[in-house]
Parts: structure tokens; C-alpha cells; sequence
């Protein structure tokens, strides 16, 4: 059961950061950016199916990757707050994406070699994602830290919002008393090196947070979680049992 | 500031052994976020594993007006070529 | 080439009868025009107009189609839409790029787009409102898109010509995943079935006014051909995508909503019922019933925009000194 925990709070982490960022389709800065961001987000929402396809099989109770995805209320997501953070602005939207990719990124490499086939088969593939998405989200990070006052501002006004919410990252959540995933605690410093480098190129400073925003792992979220699975979940829900 | 962001031309290698082939253009503001746009928009199909991006503007064109000066004078040059020159059968394969 | 090598150079042709006839028996002989080659004024302008439209409609038509992206109603919708949605993009960037090679550029077209110059589908200026939708679109929009632009892509002028190769290849996925998406509704309980009646209803007519007026009542429409810009006209499209269609429905047991829809023995085509040629042009002119809200949302995205591009911008100029500064 442990293990099943454990993947779902991966599956929703990915879910709803795809999903996040899938609601830029269409209305992104400049075209390229509109091609850019679905990339990441297909990137996340793969990795989110192969998880929750994986936790339906662990579980054993015949529930499908959908039914995992749609049929789960905001109290039983797992996700991080971080991931459910509003889009706000492009600074927001791409510090966010920095900030996960760059703990998932070494979190992969060390789950790659994990004794879980389907754990080390996921890393494989998504260290690859993982590493792209640091490098487009940071050089982002870096053009906007360093471009106009304007710019300049509005990061830093990011960094303001969703530092706090960068501790939970660090917290065991249910991967406590697996020993097939990465120890989370173990990934700090690996994480703090890889936005001080970005930071510093982007004439940022990383704050100190003296209260951490916590609670994502048991289901307390903000307000904003339950809107996205609302709008996510409607059709669904609307017709049990109907094959899409 | 009200400049435009800058045109590209994006070439990709399908893989190796094969040369960069021009694909399209992007708009970018330096080099860095080209390459990214262009890997974005241009390989996400599995079309290439290497991608060379120039500023449209460093690109300097042949005029079209001087394509019969430029290109007509080799059309009668045909001992250039293999088949100007006639090798008896029985020599084989040249 | 899809080089701005264009911009600047002199565009001004000498139109004499001699000039325009030289023109004409390259296009008869089949030869493609680039952006550097001499062209008659009217060709360039044609052009410009018509591939911009068309960029601006793949760009539009990213908007009723996203209006889903978030409801998909499973993972796999989800992500199949969002990388269709993302192709319509990419789509409309390559098409604005062969525009570029005419000495017209993106901002410009963006412009003329966002403040009213310049049209688009009138397709993308209907609701989507339910998800049948999204596979009514990929079905009869995108199948409707696709019988315009396979004669593209042997258009005379030569980038609108590769862009549409490349947009055909990649487009032929679209149309297979809207009516994977209208069958698999098609076949299912009596409540989807009926939305995807409804979603077909709605979305039938303003799929066949796509093709635009009957040809005695297009004006651009001879020149066009005779430049080779077009290939066929538009009622010959119109009767091609009919003739398609309409055995794809049948086999949905979704039922097409035009009365007078028949086969016609002797043409080996169907015939069908009247166009309402007034909401045609009523939505042409703009008052579609999400025309102002497209726009709107086009604008916001770019204006939002604006001081990230302008970052991007301020960046490189930074960056570029300080590399100096350091050799």
C-alpha cells in the first residue's frame, strides 16, 4: 500500500502541472511559447498515465488510469501545492516549472536505478524530459530576471509567491517506507545548486522561508485545486460508466 | 522597447550521415531560445537529432536576375560529366 | 528558401504584357515561383492575403478547440487534443513564415489580425459546446481543411507550397483522431450518441460554407486559378468533401441535417440542399456569435505578452554587449 501511495502522489504531481500548464495552450506570450508548453505538459501528463495505469495495477481493483485521474476528489489528491499554483504570469508559470523539474530531474536519475522495473522504466524516459525542462524554464528564468524592470519585477514577485511552497518537495510523503523510490530529503542540495546557478544569472536571490506551505500530501489543499478538478473531471463525471 | 523579435532559419539533420537540411524559420530573440524554439517546433515527430539555427539576415541570397549569368554557362560543359566520354564494354565498370 | 532575403529588395515589377505572359508560361510550364523571383504585384498581394488568412485561422483556431483542452474526458483525449491543439500552432507559424518570405512580417499580420484587416475561418467563430464537438471539428472542419489544402501543396509559389507538405503530413492525424472521437460517441450510451447528433447538426452547414461562395460568385477566384495559387474551384471541393462525408456519417448511423441531401446517379455525386448565403456572409463580416471573443482573446494573449517579449528582447541586446565587453 505503501508503494501504491507513493505513485499516486507522483501521478498527481505530474497530472496537475500538465494540467496547469496545458491552460496556456493558445494564449501564450508568442507562438513559439504556444509550441513550447504543450510540449512540457504532454511530457507530464505521459509520465502521469504510465503512474496511475501502474498504482490501478498495484491496487488491484480493477480501477483504470481515468478512474484514478477523474473519479478522486481534492481531499484525496496527493499533489504537491506547488504543482496546483496558479498559471498568474509567464515568470510564475515558467519559476514553477523550474522549481519541479529541477527536484525531479535528479529524483529520476537516482530512481533509475531502482529495484521497480516500471519505476526505473519511468525514470529513464523522464530524466531526459526533466533535464529539457530545467534548461527551457531556467533560461526563461534567466531572460525575464535579467531582461526589463518590468520583467525583472515580476520575477522576482514570483519567487516571492512559490518559494514557501518549494519544502514540500523535500517531505517523505508516503515514500517514507519505500525502498524502491529516491529518499526526497536527499535531493536538497542537488536542487538548491541547480537554482542558485539559475538565480545567479538571473539576479535573483533565493529567499528564506521561515513558514513552508505544507499539506498537499494529505489532501489539504488550496482553493484552486478543487476548481481544476471540477472543470478537469465535469464531463467525465457527467456520464458513469460511458467510454470516451 | 518595440522592436520585433528576430527571424531564423532552422536546419535539422534527420541523423547523422546525412547533412542539416533547411525545415522552416522561428522567432527568437537570441541563439539559445532559437535552438529551443526551434527544437519545439521542428522535431517533434522524431524528425532530426541536430538542429543549426542562422539569423535570416546573415543569409545573403543569389539575385534571380542573375541566374542565367550565374547558372545557364555550365549547361554546356558536358564533359564534366561520366557520360561524356565513351569506354568500351568489355573494359567493365568505370 | 523561407528567407527574409526578400525585405528590402525591390518588389516593384514592370507589368508590361510582356512581363505578365513571361510570368504566366512559368506558372503553365509548371515552374514554382520563390520569394526572390520577379512576380506580378497582383501575385504577391494574393499571396500575402491568402496565406496570412490562413495562418490567422490556424491561430484562431486554436482557441474553440482549447476551450476543451481542460475538460477532455480522459487522459488520453487529453493528450491527443493538446498535441493537435499545439500542431494547429505550429501550423500557423509555418504558414506565417511563408508569408515572411513576401517582405510582410509576423507582428504586421498580427496586427492587421487583432485590429479587424485581416480574415479568418469564419468556422472558428462558432461555439464549441460540448466535447462531440471536438471531434466534429477534427471530422468535418479539419476533413473540409484537408480537401483545400492537398491542392496546396502544389500551389505555384513555392514556400506556401512546402509549408502546406509539411502541415498535410502533419494534419492527417486530425481528422482520424475527430472521428475516432465522433464514432466511439456514436457507439455509446443513447445520451452521446445524441450529443454527437447535435454536435453534427450544428456544425454541418458552417463546414460547408468553409468552401466559401458557389463560384459564380467568387470574385478572386479565375486569377487564382490561373496563377495556379488555387487548384480547384470552389464548388468542386465542395462536392468532393460531400461525396466523402457523407458514407463516413452513414456508417456513424448519424444523420446528416440537410432534407434534400441525395445521390445524384448521373453526376456520381450527391446533391444537396440550399446554403444560407446570409449567414454565410453575416459571419464573414464578422458578427459570428464568438467573433468578438476570439479576437478578444488573441488580443489579451498578445498584449499579455508584450513585456516577455520585450524581456526576451532586453536580454539579448544585454547579453550581446556583455560578450563584447568581454573580448
Amino acid at each position: 500500500m505503501a508503494l501504491f501511495n507513493a505513485v499516486l502522489e507522483l501521478a498527481d504531481d505530474h497530472l496537475v502541472l500538465g494540467h496547469r500548464i496545458s491552460e496556456w495552450c493558445g494564449h501564450a506570450p508568442m507562438l513559439e511559447e504556444d509550441l513550447a508548453m504543450p510540449n512540457m505538459a504532454l511530457d507530464l501528463i505521459g509520465t502521469a498515465r504510465t503512474l496511475y495505469a501502474y498504482a490501478a495495477q498495484l491496487e488491484g481493483q480493477g480501477r483504470s488510469e481515468d478512474d484514478m485521474a477523474y473519479l478522486r476528489g481534492e481531499r484525496e489528491y496527493r499533489n504537491l501545492l506547488l504543482c496546483e499554483r496558479p498559471n498568474e504570469d509567464f515568470a510564475h508559470t515558467m519559476l514553477r516549472q523550474l522549481y519541479f523539474a529541477a527536484f525531479m530531474h535528479p529524483y529520476w536519475q537516482t530512481a533509475q536505478a531502482s529495484g521497480d522495473a516500471v519505476i526505473a522504466g519511468v525514470a529513464g524516459k523522464a530524466v531526459k524530459e526533466m533535464a529539457y525542462h530545467i534548461r527551457h524554464a531556467g533560461e526563461w528564468v534567466v531572460r525575464l530576471g535579467d531582461g526589463t524592470e518590468e520583467s525583472a519585477q515580476r520575477m522576482k514577485d514570483a519567487v516571492e509567491a512559490l518559494h514557501a511552497y518549494t519544502g514540500e518537495l523535500f517531505e517523505a510523503g508516503a515514500t517514507q517506507d519505500v525502498d524502491d523510490l529516491p529518499d526526497r530529503s536527499a535531493i536538497r542540495d542537488q536542487w538548491e545548486t541547480t537554482i542558485d546557478d539559475i538565480f545567479a544569472q538571473a539576479g535573483l536571490s533565493r529567499p528564506v522561508v521561515q513558514f513552508p506551505q505544507l499539506g498537499g500530501r494529505d489532501g489539504r489543499h488550496g482553493e484552486g485545486l478543487g476548481h481544476l478538478l471540477a472543470e478537469m473531471q465535469s464531463v467525465y463525471r457527467a456520464h458513469p460508466g460511458a467510454t470516451w | 522597447m518595440s522592436g520585433e523579435v528576430p527571424l531564423w532559419e532552422v536546419f535539422i539533420r534527420p541523423r547523422n550521415g546525412l547533412s542539416h537540411k533547411h525545415v522552416g524559420s522561428i522567432h527568437a530573440a537570441d541563439e539559445v531560445m532559437a535552438v529551443q524554439a526551434a527544437r519545439d517546433v521542428y522535431t517533434r515527430r522524431g524528425e532530426g537529432n541536430s538542429i543549426w539555427v542562422v539569423p535570416s539576415k546573415a543569409i545573403t541570397a543569389s539575385d534571380p536576375a542573375h541566374a542565367d549569368e550565374n547558372f545557364e554557362p555550365t549547361s554546356d560543359k558536358i564533359y564534366r560529366h561520366p557520360t561524356f566520354y565513351d569506354i568500351p564494354e568489355e573494359v567493365g565498370h568505370m | 528558401m523561407y528567407s527574409q532575403g526578400l525585405i528590402g529588395a525591390d518588389g516593384r515589377t514592370n507589368e508590361t504584357p510582356e512581363f505578365l505572359e513571361r510570368f504566366q508560361r512559368r506558372i503553365d510550364a509548371e515552374e514554382k515561383i520563390e520569394p526572390n523571383d520577379e512576380m506580378p504585384e497582383g501575385y504577391r498581394r494574393t499571396l500575402v492575403r491568402q496565406i496570412g488568412q490562413h495562418a490567422h485561422s490556424e491561430i484562431v483556431g486554436m482557441l474553440p478547440e482549447g476551450n476543451w483542452i481542460t475538460r477532455a474526458p480522459s487522459l488520453r483525449r487529453k493528450a491527443a487534443l493538446l498535441a493537435k491543439v499545439q500542431d494547429e500552432g505550429g501550423h500557423g507559424l509555418y504558414l506565417y513564415s511563408a508569408a515572411e518570405t513576401l517582405g510582410v512580417s509576423r507582428e504586421e499580420m498580427t496586427e492587421e489580425l487583432l485590429d479587424g484587416r485581416a480574415k479568418y475561418s469564419s468556422i472558428f467563430n462558432y461555439p464549441t459546446l460540448s466535447w462531440a464537438d471536438i471531434g466534429t471539428i477534427g471530422w468535418l472542419v479539419d476533413g473540409a481543411a484537408i480537401m483545400n489544402q492537398i491542392p496546396l501543396c502544389r500551389c505555384s509559389f513555392g514556400p506556401y507550397a512546402r509549408a502546406m507538405i509539411r502541415v498535410c503530413k502533419e494534419e492527417s492525424f486530425h481528422q482520424r483522431q475527430g472521428y475516432e472521437i465522433v464514432m466511439t460517441l456514436a457507439q455509446g450510451s443513447p445520451e452521446q450518441k445524441e450529443m454527437a447528433q447535435d454536435s453534427l447538426n450544428r456544425w454541418w452547414w458552417p463546414s460547408i460554407m468553409m468552401f466559401g461562395p458557389h463560384d459564380a460568385d467568387s470574385q478572386h477566384s479565375d486569377q487564382s486559378m490561373t496563377w495556379k495559387i488555387k487548384r480547384f474551384s470552389n464548388d468542386e471541393l465542395r462536392q468532393k468533401f460531400i461525396d466523402a462525408t457523407v458514407p463516413q456519417a452513414e456508417y456513424l448511423g448519424l444523420t446528416i441535417p440537410d432534407p434534400d441531401l441525395k445521390w445524384n446517379e448521373e453526376k456520381g455525386g450527391y446533391d444537396h440542399g440550399p446554403i444560407d448565403w446570409d449567414e454565410f456572409w453575416r459571419v464573414v463580416k464578422g458578427h459570428g456569435p464568438m467573433a468578438k471573443d476570439r479576437i478578444k482573446a488573441r488580443k489579451k494573449a498578445w498584449d499579455d505578452g508584450k513585456w516577455v517579449r520585450d524581456a526576451a528582447l532586453a536580454h539579448a541586446e544585454k547579453r550581446q554587449a556583455r560578450k563584447m565587453a568581454a573580448e
